[in-house]
């Protein structure tokens, strides 16, 4: 590596536990979070934060809230899309209803409502386990988009069944709406998603984070040292949601302008497992890692026959996507099945060996 | 609701029917589940592409029992490969990565399928008329009838090759502990071969009934998201079980939709099933017929 914590020694716990000791990994990471968020506004164009930056940003925000319940919290859950949909329909209400209401508070507001929601599909979760479990969240997923699909209420009676997200401003600029430019639009998905990822790092090297580790590793072990399994499962059930439920408003709000709810049917819960297994189970950075990769891949795969100079069929071109997609996803499973965050940690240890390998 | 036993009974009847077919498929996931732990999400694709296999084969002029064949040698073909190239490289790993993988499998099967034969709908035609007859005024379709008869033969005969037969008791060896199957000298790798072999064959009878009855299209693989209630009620490791939680399921659906649908705006059928396993697995929570979940330090 470019450089070596030689002579960086821990003294303090709080030292000891930082999330990164290592004083260039903190100004690098700080470095980069400030360029991220001032350069792409400045340099890239309307496709890019439009088609691939904000959606992956949002991605991220879910995958992260996933990443919670099934990577430290162990509960597979096929439900994402369900959340997802109950943080953008309550988004919806809020901000009609409530014009005056601040767009971050109608997010918080729905992401609250969202994680209401993701507690009651979570009491199952102390009696069933597993891939049982996995597949009564499916519950949620068909129940939640048939009751917005049925409930006219949720649409404010449009006849077309379609939520389209009022024009917001947010300190005087236009964030959501058609009028909103790209640029604004990224900088609150940014902002957003920069905070509820310190907040993620935080809650996951903490108590919570422990004891939901623990009830993934061996439950019944965990609630012999004390950890109460309903209470943080409920726990991990809730705060998930409320992630997913964030990034489902931003997912209209902010990326899709208007959707209805087709866009949150069971391939976006698939989308976003995909994410977290690719990316890696139970590491925040890998969320962002595999949201990367799933949004930057079919994109690749669409232009990639462009620029070879072999333009396909769009029908020859969808399919071999799929397969591309899937053959992906079984070799990145055996290559490394820990995903992204680990072949990023491994590299990391090697550099700094370098050049000495042992 | 006992308005018209007439209507009840043939309500009823369709929902067996349909509950029978819903079994099918979930037999599929049993299989492989029980001898592997895998937890075959791809399943549902696999009826898809046997049927779409078998059409594709027919529509090109090939005699129906050669195609027959050439679709079971096609899946057969296709086990092994998901053996070679799937499950021999993910040995040892966490059930959830297995699952993922077969995700992947599910997609490349459906650009695979697609690509090979065509995305359009397909009409299967095997001979039995999608026609009706009546008994003691009830309406019985002849096309369903066949189905729950295919169906129960297919299961007696798997009843029989897991009980009776050599490769059977190894099968259920591996699947009470791999390890321990392999080593007294049962060798996994065939009897993973043997198993998604067996599961292709049950995914073709699937997709023969679904097929005649609905013409092979992509809709098809959906039917796997409909077998998954199907299992988690009757059990994940349960021959048995799959029958009883399809026939549950397909009475409760089709008794859900046509007289409690209506009162809260229709279409229930798509999450009913999900409700109804998921309430009695609070009560259950191994499933009708799966096994003690006994948990110990």
């Amino acid at each position: 590596m470019i450089y070596r914590e030689t002579g960086q020694f821990k003294s303090s716990y709080a030292s000891d536990q930082a999330i990164f000791p290592i004083v260039q990994d903190r100004v690098l990471v700080l470095l980069g979070v400030a360029a991220a968020f001032v350069v792409p506004p400045l340099m890239a164009n309307d496709y890019w934060l439009q088609a691939v930056l904000i959606p992956l940003l949002i991605y991220a925000l879910a995958a992260i809230g996933l990443n919670l319940l099934t990577g430290y919290a162990g509960q597979v859950s096929l439900g994402t899309g369900g959340f997802m949909a109950v943080g953008a329909y309550s988004a919806f209400k809020f901000a009609t209803s409530f014009p005056q209401l601040n767009i971050v508070v109608v997010f918080l507001l729905s992401g609250l409502i969202a994680a209401g929601v993701g507690l009651v599909f979570g009491v199952p979760s102390l009696r069933i386990k597993g891939f049982y479990l996995a597949v009564a969240t499916l519950a949620a997923q068909f129940f939640l988009v048939w009751l917005f699909n049925k409930v006219p209420w949720f649409v404010n009676y449009a006849a077309s069944g379609t939520i389209t997200a009022p024009a917001r401003t947010l300190l005087g600029v236009m964030v959501t709406g058609p009028q909103a430019s790209a640029e604004a639009r990224y900088v609150v998905a940014l902002g957003l998603v920069a905070v509820f990822a310190l907040v993620a790092k935080n809650l996951v090297r903490g108590r919570v984070g422990r004891s939901w580790m623990a009830i993934r590793d061996r439950d019944i072990a965990a609630e012999i040292i004390g950890v109460r399994p309903l209470r943080t499962k409920l726990l991990a059930f809730g705060i998930s949601s409320f992630y997913c439920g964030v990034a489902g408003a931003e997912f209209v709000f902010l990326y899709l302008g208007s959707a209805e709810t087709l866009a949150f049917d069971i391939n976006l819960s698939f989308l976003v497992l995909f994410m977290v297994i690719i990316g890696g189970l139970g590491s925040v950075l890998g969320s962002f890692l595999g949201a990367g990769f799933i949004v930057l891949v079919p994109i690749f795969l669409t232009n990639a026959p462009h620029l070879v100079g072999l333009p396909l069929p769009v029908a020859l071109q969808k399919q071999i996507e799929l397969m591309v997609f899937g053959a992906l996803i079984v070799f990145f499973l055996i290559v490394e099945p820990n995903g992204l965050a680990r072949l990023w940690q491994i590299a990391k240890e090697k550099l700094r060996l370098w050049p000495f390998p042992h | 609701m006992a308005g018209n036993p007439t209507f009840l009974a043939e309500v009823l009847f369709g929902g067996i029917a349909a509950g029978l077919m819903y079994s099918l498929v979930a037999l599929g996931f049993v299989l492989i589940f029980k001898a592997s732990g895998v937890f075959n999400f791809a399943q549902g694709v696999m009826v898809l592409f046997s049927a779409l296999t078998l059409v594709g084969l027919m529509e090109k002029g090939v005699p129906v029992p050669i195609a027959l064949a050439l679709t079971l040698l096609t899946m057969v073909a296709l086990a092994f490969a998901i053996e070679r190239l799937v499950l021999r490289p993910l040995v040892n790993q966490e059930p959830i990565i297995l699952f993922m993988a077969t995700i992947g499998l599910n997609f490349f099967l459906e650009g695979f399928g697609e690509m090979a034969w065509g995305a359009n709908v397909k009409k299967l035609d095997i001979g039995i008329p999608d026609t009706s007859f009546i008994v003691h005024g009830v309406q019985l379709n002849r096309l369903e009838l066949t189905a729950a008869l295919t169906a129960a033969v297919l299961v007696g005969i798997l009843a029989i090759f897991f009980q009776r037969t050599k490769i059977g008791r190894a099968l259920r060896a591996v699947a009470d502990d791999h390890e321990a199957a392999l080593s007294i000298g049962i060798p996994l790798k065939t009897i993973w071969v043997v198993v998604w072999s067996v599961a292709g064959l049950v995914a073709l009878v699937a997709g023969i009934m679904w097929g005649a009855k609905s013409g092979v299209q992509f809709s098809l693989s959906l039917i796997a998201l409909k077998s998954l209630p199907v299992l988690i009620l009757g059990g994940f490791t349960s021959v048995p079980g799959a029958i009883a939680g399809g026939l549950i399921i397909g009475v409760g659906e089709k008794l859900g939709e046509v007289y409690w649908g209506p009162l809260v705006g229709g279409a229930i059928e798509n999450w009913f099933a999900y409700v109804l396993a998921l309430a009695f697995l609070l009560v259950r929570p191994q499933g009708l017929f799966g096994e003690r979940i006994i948990e110990r330090v």
